[in-house]
């Protein structure tokens, strides 16, 4: 039930991907933190593992084989590996066209230059035909930081999730994201795979064994506050629990990985248990984890509940320290903001 | 109008593809009507083409839809499905009766396929440009897989305007993909006038070959010619991938129709559609002088 918590996340350089490290080349650690526990290496690691006995796979990515470490898929699965140059909604297309033939396609890039730029090919060519198509979304939410708007992705969970038969999931850490690719093995119909900036702090020292999409995960018990984060916000949000844990409020933990289909009960849980809910996402406060949330509390009493995301608005240039600090979506900010929620007056 | 057969094969007479193709104009006709609208004109300049692929040219098995080595037809330019349609229940992939419910209420057959309720759909589409990426990771499946069968893709001249059709040629060019034909069906007209007003396509040939395609460029109502430049396909394996550039009439069959403008999406009522029937009925007639290239 239970994270260890290691530690507030490091944020202390950027890791883009785009101009590899002489670190990242000989790539078993970077900055001390391992390759194993960092998502970046463990995509392509895994799928390369995956593949030697599921000859489904195919992995494509759009000129991103460093950036996404699907290299290392390349390395191992020379024939089942398609660099698509810089043409995303080609390579997404052709990946329901392979899918079509049998195969289990995995294409993965930058979260805006799939989601937002294919938004229309994850539509009418992986989700509305049913095509086991994995759209990997990586360096999601503010995580390119500096690299601007146009490398942000504050959209793509409210924009995947209005898709019918769109499977939408976000992945907090290495070990989740194992888990995330072992169960889309036999996942119908295509999915959204969402991704940070690779080099997330570790959630889960093990993954429960009972993970599934569309059951949310209890990290936490509280009883004044439930914080229901996805993605990269877990670690924070289990960090701020445990500074509100020092000043005597009890805050429950919800890791909601998978944004479609959302785990209903568990939110009808939190609004019943503990009276009050805070959502945590780096994402627009329209239309992602936070939408999602309330068109479940909608049905239910009043309660106090508060979105917490980027408030539909562009982000301004700045490292993605800075700019977590800036959007309090780092554990002293959700910590804050918490605190708000539940001073506020209607309580 | 003779049976349909179990397989496609090189045994049919350039009179029975004609004839094929006069049953696919008179059925596009026949469920327009039950619409309330239908895609007539793109569908016309598509007929012959049609006919000679499922007829003559793919290797299909209509009691397998699903057979793993068949090969592969996406329809890119998805507003023909109306003439596809008819063509699959002929062959039997389904119960001709089914096409009386056309475009109603729970229907399977709407304006744009649906592989998933259409058994012999290849793939669905609908949005211009994405068709010929079908068709490419489709070529790349067989690869994977080491089968042998050929993709052919049938792209409208005006889908040409779309950006991801031109990513798509790259890669398949760069990828070497032999197995893969695409089929222009170069009818002269998008909606808002003809291509080359609108936004100029020409020189279709030159443009792929330049990104490494091998082009052939053909009359595309002449069943015969059809015929010959699939004989002149190669193997599938490595090489340039294939191009047929079919020149079409947008709205070939019916006078009325002929490159106008007006018939892109239409309805034929009362009088209009006995004598469109008739004409039809009459078999192709030639060109009106204005309209020959």
């Amino acid at each position: 039930m239970s994270a260890t918590a290691k530690g507030s996340q490091d944020q202390s350089d950027i890791f883009t991907g785009t101009t590899p490290t002489p670190e990242l080349k000989d790539a078993r650690s970077v900055k001390g933190t391992p390759a194993a526990a960092m998502p970046a290496f463990v995509l392509g690691q895994e799928l390369a593992e995956l593949a030697v006995s599921d000859p489904r796979i195919v992995v494509l990515t759009a000129d991103l084989a460093s950036a996404n470490r699907t290299v290392e898929f390349k390395a191992r699965h020379p024939e089942r590996f398609f660099d698509f140059g810089i043409a995303e909604k080609n390579m997404i297309t052709a990946a329901a066209g392979l899918a079509s033939c049998g195969q289990l396609p995995f294409a993965a890039t930058f979260a805006s230059f799939c989601a937002l730029l294919g938004a229309e090919q994850i539509r009418t060519d992986c989700a509305y035909p049913r095509m086991p198509v994995r759209v990997v979304g990586h360096h999601s939410g503010l995580s390119m930081g500096f690299y601007g708007t146009s490398h942000h992705a504050l959209e793509d969970l409210g924009m995947m999730r209005t898709i019918a038969d769109l499977t939408v999931v976000c992945v907090a850490d290495a070990n989740q994201l194992r888990a995330v690719l072992r169960a889309s093995l036999d996942h119908p119909g295509a999915m959204y795979i969402r991704l940070g900036r690779g080099r997330d702090p570790e959630v889960y020292a093990e993954v429960p064994a009972d993970f599934r999409f569309g059951r949310a995960t209890r990290l936490r018990e509280g009883r004044d506050l439930t914080i229901v984060a996805t993605g990269a916000e877990v670690r924070p949000s289990l960090d701020a629990a445990a500074l509100l844990e020092a000043e005597g409020v009890s805050v429950r933990v919800v890791d909601m990985h998978t944004i479609k289909p959302l785990d209903a009960g568990e939110i009808r849980a939190a609004a019943a248990e503990t009276g009050a809910i805070l959502s945590v996402e780096e994402h627009n406060v329209m239309g992602g984890l936070g939408s999602a949330i309330a068109e479940v509390l909608v049905e239910l009493d009043r309660l106090p509940f508060k979105r917490h995301g980027v408030e539909d608005q562009f982000v301004p240039v700045g490292p993605p320290a800075a700019l977590y600090a800036h959007f309090k979506l780092d554990a002293a900010g959700i910590a804050e903001t918490a605190r708000a929620l539940l001073d506020a007056p209607h309580r | 109008m003779q049976g349909s057969q179990a397989r496609s094969g090189h045994n049919v007479s350039p009179d029975f593809l004609a004839e094929r193709a006069k049953f696919i104009r008179l059925e596009t006709v026949r469920l327009s009507r039950i619409a309330g609208a239908g895609h007539y004109s793109s569908t016309f300049s598509a007929a012959e083409l049609l006919a000679a692929l499922y007829y003559a040219q793919l290797r299909i098995d209509p009691a397998q839809p699903g057979w793993p080595d068949r090969d592969r037809f996406v329809l890119s330019k998805g507003h023909a499905a109306i003439g596809l349609y008819p063509v699959l229940a002929d062959l039997g992939y389904f119960d001709k009766g089914l096409l009386d419910n056309y475009t109603r209420f729970g229907s399977p057959f709407g304006d744009h396929p649906d592989m998933k309720k259409v058994p012999g759909i290849d793939f669905s589409s609908g949005s211009l440009g994405h068709g010929l990426s079908i068709a490419l990771g489709m070529a790349l499946g067989a690869r994977v897989q080491q089968r042998s069968f050929r993709v052919y893709c049938m792209l409208g001249d005006g889908e040409l305007h779309e950006g991801q059709v031109w990513e798509a040629a790259m890669a398949a060019a760069h990828y070497r993909l032999q197995g893969l034909v695409a089929i222009v069906d170069r009818n002269r007209l998008c909606i808002d006038g003809t291509t080359e007003e609108v936004m100029q396509v020409e020189p279709i040939e030159k443009r792929f070959e330049s990104f490494g395609w091998q082009v052939t460029r053909i009359d595309g109502h002449d069943v015969e010619a059809i015929l010959s430049a699939f004989d002149a396909l190669p193997p599938v394996g490595e090489g340039a991938p294939r191009m047929i550039v079919a020149d079409t009439i947008k709205g070939r069959g019916v006078k009325r129709m002929e490159l106008s403008l007006n018939w892109h999406v239409g309805n034929l009522v009362g009088s209009d559609y006995d004598e469109v029937v008739a004409e039809l009925e009459a078999g192709l007639q030639p060109l009106a002088p204005e309209l020959v290239r």
